[in-house]
Parts: C-alpha cells; structure tokens; sequence
C-alpha cells in the first residue's frame, strides 16, 4: 500500500492503496463516487470515462501510481449544479434507458466538445467510438451531443 | 368511463407515517433548471393505498412496482396511476416499492409484461384513491359524493373546492369504495403525453442507483472464481498468493466455487486472480462443433409429435413442382448487460437482507429462503435500478451466490462478476438451427414444413404463429438438445432468431413466386382471415395493419436509385411489428441506413418511452444479427471481454423510424416485440443490394458480402 495525493472535482484527497488500483476502484470504493462505472475493465466500452486534466481517460486501465499531480473530474463534478449544456441536452432528450453507461458517454463528449465546440456529425461519431450503449440509445446519444453543440 | 370492481387491499394502510424530516430536497421536474425545480420534500404523508400517498401540500408519491432495467416501467407505470388519481404529473414523485407480493401484483421484469398486466390494477389503484378523496369531501360538506369532480388534485361542487392534500388525511380513513370508475380514453391527460424518465437528472449527474453503487459501513466485496467450463468440478485450490493480496480478508470455497473477500472491489479481483485451483474435467464438455453436428442430425429426423400438422404435408411435397429448402443458424449469445452482475447480501440470524439488481424478485426470495433454510417472510428484496437486463437478470444465481456467501462469513457482502465472469458464467441465449421447405405447385405456395432445434429448447418454434392458418398443408416439429451449458431467455427468446429466419424464408419464396413480398404476406393473412386453417394464434387484422402501415410509410413500392428495402413482420409478446430496412452500397459493402418501423401496442402510455423502446430493440436485433456470437470449446465460452465480443457501436446505427398505430385498446409490451423483425429486414434488404442471403448469425461473417 502506498498514500496517494489526488484532486478530484477541485477538492483533496489522500488515500492509502495499492499502486497499481485502477482509479476506478479509488473512486467508486475509497472516494464514494459512484457515478463513474465499471463495465470491462480493459478500456473497451467507456463506462468508466472521467477527465484527466480535461481529457478523457479510461479510469478503469489508469492505476493510480500514474495518476501524478493531474487533476480528476468525475460525473459527479463535471457542472456544479448539474447543468453542463449536455446533462441539459440529455434532459432534454431523455437519453437513457437503463441508464448505466452513460455517464461514462457524457464525460466523453464532454471532452470531445472541450476541444472541438463544433464538431461534425462524422467528429462525433468516430469520438464516440468507444463508448458502448447495451441498450443502444445511440441516436440519441448524438441527438444530444448534436443539440449541446449547437446551443455552445 | 367504465366502473369496475375495486380489488385494491387496503392492508395495513389506515395511519399516518412520518418520514424522515431531515429537510430533503429533491430535483422532480426535469424540464426546468435544476435550481427552479427543488421542492422541500414533505415530511408527513398520508398512506391512501399500497400505491400512494399524499401529502397535506398536494404532493403525491407512487410506487412502481416492477423492477426497471430500463424499459421505462418507473416512469410509465406510475403515470397509469396518476392518470386515474387524476393529479398533475408535476407533483408527483416515484419511488421504486420494493418486494412486497401482498400489495403488488406480479413484481416481474420479463416477457414484455409489465405494463400490460399491470393496466387495470394500476388503473384501479389510482381511481380507488380518487374516489376516496372525493368521499372524504362530500362527508366533510355534508353533500353527496356523486356530485362532486376532481381534476389535477382539486375536487370542486358544491360551489367549493378543496385540494387533495387538504382532505388526504380525512381521505386515508374513509372506507375502500366498492366499485369505481375508470376514466374513458379520450379523456387521458397523462397516458399519451410524452414524460421523461423520473431517474433522469439521477442518471446525468451520476448520483448512486444502481445494484453495483449499493453499499453499507463494513461490507465486503466478492469476487467468485466459477468453474471455467461448463461441466468443470473444482478438485482442489491453493489460496496462498491470494491471502498475500494487500485488502484479501479471506477465501471460502461453496460447491465449485471460490469467493475471495476483501475490502475493496481491486483488492478481491486481485485476489480471485491469483488463486491456483485445479479443475476435474472428466465431465461431459461440450464445444460448438458438436452443438452444431447434433442439431443438423435433429433437423433430419421426424418428430414423433409434431407441434402442429394440418392437412398433409406428405403429400403436398410429393406433387410439388418445385420445392425450396433452407436452414437458419443462429449462435449462443451472452445478456452483456452494461452493469455486470452483482448482488447485496447480509444474512444474520433475525434476517435475510438483499439489494440489487433482479428481474424476479419475488423467485429470488423464495429460492434463497430454500437455500438458507429460513422463512420468506426473513428475506427482504430491495430493487435497485437495473444497467440493463435483457433477460440475464431473471435468474437470481447471483443473489444466492450472494446469500450463501454471507452466511458463511457472517458479514453484509456484495459479490462482484468483472465482466470476464458476467461473459463467461452466463445464461446464455443458446443455439439454435431451423429448416424450412416450402412446396410450389402452379405458381402457389401449397405446403409448409418447419423443423427446429434448440439447445434446451422446450420448443424451438412457435407453431400457431404466422403463417399458421394460411395454408392448407402445414407441419411444424421441434427437436430439443439438452446441454449442461446453463441457457436461458434472451430478450425475446426463441423469436429472436426464428423470426429472422422466417421472415428471410417468406421474402425468398415470395421472390421465387414473383410475388411482391408485401403483397405475398397480405395474400396469405387473407387466407387466414377468410377461411382459416385450424387455430390461429394471432389477430389477423391486427397484423394486416402493421404490416400496411409500415409499407406506407416505406413507399414500399416506390423505386429509389441506390436504396434497397427489406420487409419483414412479426408478432410477439402481444404486439404486432413490420419494418422495412432501407440499405445502400457504402464503399462496395451495405450499409443499413435506416429502419421504418410500425407497432401495434395498443395504447402508447409514454410515446418518449415508446420510442426509446422501440428503437433500442431494433437497434439491439441488427446489433446482434450482425456481430453477435458466443462458441465453446471443450465447454469454454472463448469470449471473455469486449475485446473479443463484438457489440454494435454507435457509427454502426441506422435511423430508426417509428410509427404506432393509433388504438383505444388495453396496452400490450413494448421492451422486446420491436427486436424479431429486424435481422430479417435487414437480410432481405441486403439480398436485394447485394444478391446474397443470410443463413447463418452473424451476418459479419459473410465474407462475400463483408469483405
Ligand atoms: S470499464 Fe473502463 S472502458 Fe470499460
Ligand atoms: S442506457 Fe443502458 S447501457 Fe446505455
């Protein structure tokens, strides 16, 4: 076991584990966040997505000896009041169904938006990519990343 | 308006109860931001039946009863009620009741039912409640009931109103009417709107929900080492490494299986890693190649019942003219659901206490009181909101998995599956093949013939279905082959594949016939509606209109350069589906562009619901008709992860057109009967692209076609 420094949604966090525990873990079992989820655990179906310093990250294949000083959002932190334009757009479109994986696709296209305000339907859907919905809510998953863009 | 007879038991509910007054609030309206939309919850409420109470400023909270894994029953289960109780949606807040079969009818995730069985008694829930209130005014005025109304939480006559929370007190004691009445159709101000989700804002800020971010002070987490072969017995384990693991609390072995304990998820999946167990593998093990060589045997051999002969098949195929023969394969198929399986359990000696994700609670219960020895009335369910169900979540194995491991350690546990294990000790939609003939004598479909095989398939088929009735000659077998491979439904069993496979066989003998594919399925309905043979298991005119609306919408006759259509119908699980795949040439491979699809279930009780169910399910059968596929070797599932399981990805989805046919009658389901037509659709739009067919899922594998 090793004590880590971390900062997550702007606060301060020590915790004592070990090294290689995917940030995942640290998060859902040591941190109580729970709004990050685990759906594989090898990095192929975004659950898990947060933001290292912005960008988004597969928290379940980062250990958190990697982690270093960068900072971490979660779901949880992404808006303070629960209203970034695209937790407003998935309201807006009622997105989910059974509603697990999409988190993990909000923090996505969050950093996909940081970066590209604008993209193409075409941007979106290779950004995309790696995010599973079982339920396939997919069209509305663009629908509201379409909308969340064009209100920026 | 209809008055029916009340069968809602009051049972115990004739008191006030006082919640928690910790000054919770909550977000319940969803449209507003969420600053506007905070309410104080009320810290009194008055219980006027297992279904609702309400408070004295006129909020309403309802119980849905049924568990959700994401079909939309939280939200369109409790707009039924408080449609009747006739309140404004605004003001009412949804909680998920939990396991109480005394209360709540039929508390089942599965087959598509909830909503059509829960109709009435939802229903009447909510006009009994009503009409209580209304009772509890008129005695208040000192007028008679009959001439007082309530609308949106206010009864008014008399020249007086008075809100449903002004009289919720008085209303929680009057007697339970006999007979109530229920509102007319076209007077539904609820049923019919489009409502958002009610775990919404929930669900966008990644509040705890689900099973997996259930947990209590003290609890562990398990991970279980399971026989990695069906068929597999565990002989011995070394648990030394693993008892090293920094968090590793202990290990147990029950039966074949070794749960670590430790106090993080990480620390137990270490652990289940570094166990060194040896297996017996002297059992029966069984691989695909010998599923598949099995099953092709059984397609050959006559049935000694046969599900269903009219006429004389016999005989039609010996005079026929021509004769067409195909067989249909279809692979197992894991749930994947997106959350993996888990479950809570804490066991002690007052009581049996679970938590989790379960489609059959009320079975769960039953079978871990069995299992621990105790009454049911010491186990408790709690329903968490489900990530995803599918079918998987109806056997409880991980509850009891659960159960057993928390009696053994004496401390609350929950037992994780990573998704290595969710994949691999499933219970699987498993393989299947059907041959279907067809004799043409003059130009006309004359005799039908269709054999199936399963693996533990009580019935492969489902003989009194389409085209049962339209044809004087019609044989229908099924063969079954029992495996030690656990199976079970998959989101709309059987009919996930056979429809595919019918509908790819009617498109091709219709096409043979030189009959246009719509026009040869309206043909046969004719037969069925005019001069029937035998039982005919579905509603004819029912299943015309679907499949004439879907052809509109398609402007199925209508040529267009470079798009290619495929038709295909079915019914299932009370619901009537046509769709038409429009399918283009996409760098020399074809591309489902788009769906159009048209439902008959009845009333649409959440058209935003609807379409969310709708398309999943159509999106979910081209998903797995195109990549979908689980093989055994020596009783070894070979896919453990996403890495090696192709799901469908979002550049991978067509639009998909939805179009209900407008009705007054009782909803029937929506959460499967959209997903059977599609394979079928799609194949037959891609032959009419492409030239080639489909005979075997998934489709992906066709290198003709896919490259
Ligand atoms: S859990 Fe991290 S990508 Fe699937
Ligand atoms: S909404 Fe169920 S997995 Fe995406």
């Amino acid at each position: 076991m090793a004590i880590f420094n971390l900062k997550v949604n702007g606060e301060n966090h020590q915790v004592d584990v070990d090294p290689d525990t995917p940030i995942l873990w640290v998060l859902r079992d040591n941190l109580d966040l729970v709004g990050t989820k685990f759906g594989c655990g090898i990095a192929q179906c975004g659950a898990c997505t947060i933001h290292l310093d912005g960008t988004a990250a597969r928290s379940c294949s980062v250990p958190i000896s990697q982690v270093g000083e960068a900072s971490v959002t979660t779901i949880e932190g992404l808006s303070e009041k629960g209203d970034h334009p695209l937790q407003e757009a998935w309201r807006e479109h009622d997105v989910p169904q059974c509603g697990y994986c999409q988190a993990g696709q909000i923090m996505n296209a969050a950093s996909l938006l940081s970066k590209n305000p604008s993209p193409s339907d075409q941007e979106i859907e290779s950004a995309m990519y790696g995010n599973l919905c079982r339920c396939t809510s997919y069209l509305k998953i663009k629908a509201a990343i379409r909308t969340a863009a064009d209100q920026a | 308006m209809s008055i029916v007879k009340t069968t809602v038991d009051r049972r115990s509910f004739l008191k006030v109860s006082a919640l928690s007054t910790g000054g919770i609030v909550l977000g319940f309206n969803w449209a507003c931001t969420p600053q506007e939309a905070v309410r104080a919850i009320p810290s009194e409420w008055f219980d006027v039946n297992a279904f609702l109470k309400i408070a004295a400023n006129g909020m309403v909270t309802i119980m849905s009863p049924n568990p959700e894994i994401g079909q939309n029953v939280k939200t369109s289960m409790p707009m039924i009620i408080a449609e009747e109780l006739d309140v404004k949606w605004e003001d009412v807040i949804v909680e998920q009741a939990p396991l109480d079969t005394d209360a709540f009818k039929r508390q089942v995730a599965g087959g598509s039912q909830s909503i059509r069985q829960g109709w009435s008694s939802l229903r009447m829930a909510g006009a009994t409640a009503k009409q209580m209130l209304i009772n509890a005014a008129a005695k208040q005025w000192g007028v008679d009931p009959s001439g007082l109304t309530a609308s949106e939480g206010v009864i008014s006559g008399n020249g007086k109103k008075i809100t449903y929370g002004e009289i919720a007190a008085e209303a929680a004691n009057v007697p339970v009417p006999e007979e109530v009445k229920l509102k007319d159709p076209k007077d539904f101000k609820i049923i019919g709107t489009e409502r958002r989700n009610v775990d919404l804002n929930k669900i966008v800020t990644g509040q705890p929900l689900f099973g997996l971010d259930h947990k209590v002070d003290g609890m562990l987490y398990s991970v279980v080492l399971r026989p990695p072969a069906f068929g597999a017995k565990l002989k011995s384990f070394d648990d030394s490494d693993t008892r090293q693991v920094n968090g590793v609390q202990d290990v147990v072995q029950f039966g074949d299986k070794i749960a670590v304990l430790a106090t993080s998820t990480w620390a137990a999946i270490k652990g289940q890693r570094a166990l060194k167990p040896e297996w017996d593998l002297s059992g029966q093990l069984e691989s695909t190649s010998y599923h598949d060589e099995t099953m092709r045997n059984l397609l050959d051999t006559p049935s000694e019942e046969p599900k269903r002969n009219d006429g004389n098949v016999k005989r039609a195929f010996a005079e026929a003219d021509k004769v067409i023969e195909r067989t249909y394969e279809a692979p197992f198929l894991p749930h994947n659901t997106m959350e993996p399986m888990n479950f809570f359990a804490n066991v002690t000696a007052e009581k049996v206490e679970l938590v989790g994700p379960i489609q059959t609670p009320e079975w769960t219960r039953s079978r871990v009181a069995k299992l621990l020895e105790r009454e049911e009335s010491e186990v408790s369910i709690d329903m968490t909101r489900m990530g995803g169900g599918f079918g998987r979540r109806l056997y409880g194995d991980f509850a009891l998995e659960a159960a057993e491991i928390s009696s053994m350690i004496n401390s609350p546990v929950k037992v994780v599956f990573t998704r290595e294990d969710d994949m691999t000790a499933g219970t699987y939609r498993p393989g299947s093949k059907y041959k279907f003939r067809a004799s043409i004598k003059d130009g006309q479909m004359t005799g039908y013939h269709l054999v199936g095989a399963g693996v533990n398939m009580r019935n492969a088929t489902r003989e009194n279905n389409f085209p049962a009735a339209s044809l004087d000659n019609y044989l229908i077998e099924s063969h079954n082959l029992q495996s030690n491979i656990t199976t079970g439904a998959w989101r709309a069993p059987i009919t996930n594949f056979l429809a595919f496979a019918e509908q790819s066989f009617i498109d091709e003998v219709a096409i043979e016939l030189g009959q246009d594919q719509v026009q040869f399925r309206l043909d046969l309905f004719e037969r069925a509606l005019s001069n029937p043979v035998g039982e005919v298991g579905y509603d004819v005119e029912k299943f015309m209109g679907v499949v004439k609306l879907a052809a509109e919408k398609s402007n199925w006759t209508e040529k267009k350069d470079g798009v290619y259509k495929g038709f295909s119908a079915y019914y299932s699980h009370n619901t009537y589906v046509a769709e038409v795949a429009e399918v283009v040439m996409s760098g020399g491979t074809p591309k489902v562009q788009k769906m159009i699809t048209a439902i008959d279930c009845g009333i649409v009780v959440n058209p935003m619901g609807a379409i969310n169910q709708v398309q999943g399910g159509v999106i979910d059968g081209i998903g797995h008709a195109m990549y979908g596929e689980l093989t055994f070797e020596a009783g070894v599932p070979q896919s453990k992860n996403f890495d090696q399981y192709r799901l469908i990805r979002t550049s991978e989805v067509p639009d998909v057109e939805v179009h209900f046919v407008e009705s007054n009658n009782d909803p029937t389901g929506l959460g499967e009967p959209s997903l059977p037509p599609a394979g079928g659709a799609i194949a037959n739009a891609i032959h009419a692209a492409t030239g080639q067919r489909f005979y075997q899922q998934p489709f992906i594998k066709e290198k003709v076609v896919f490259g």
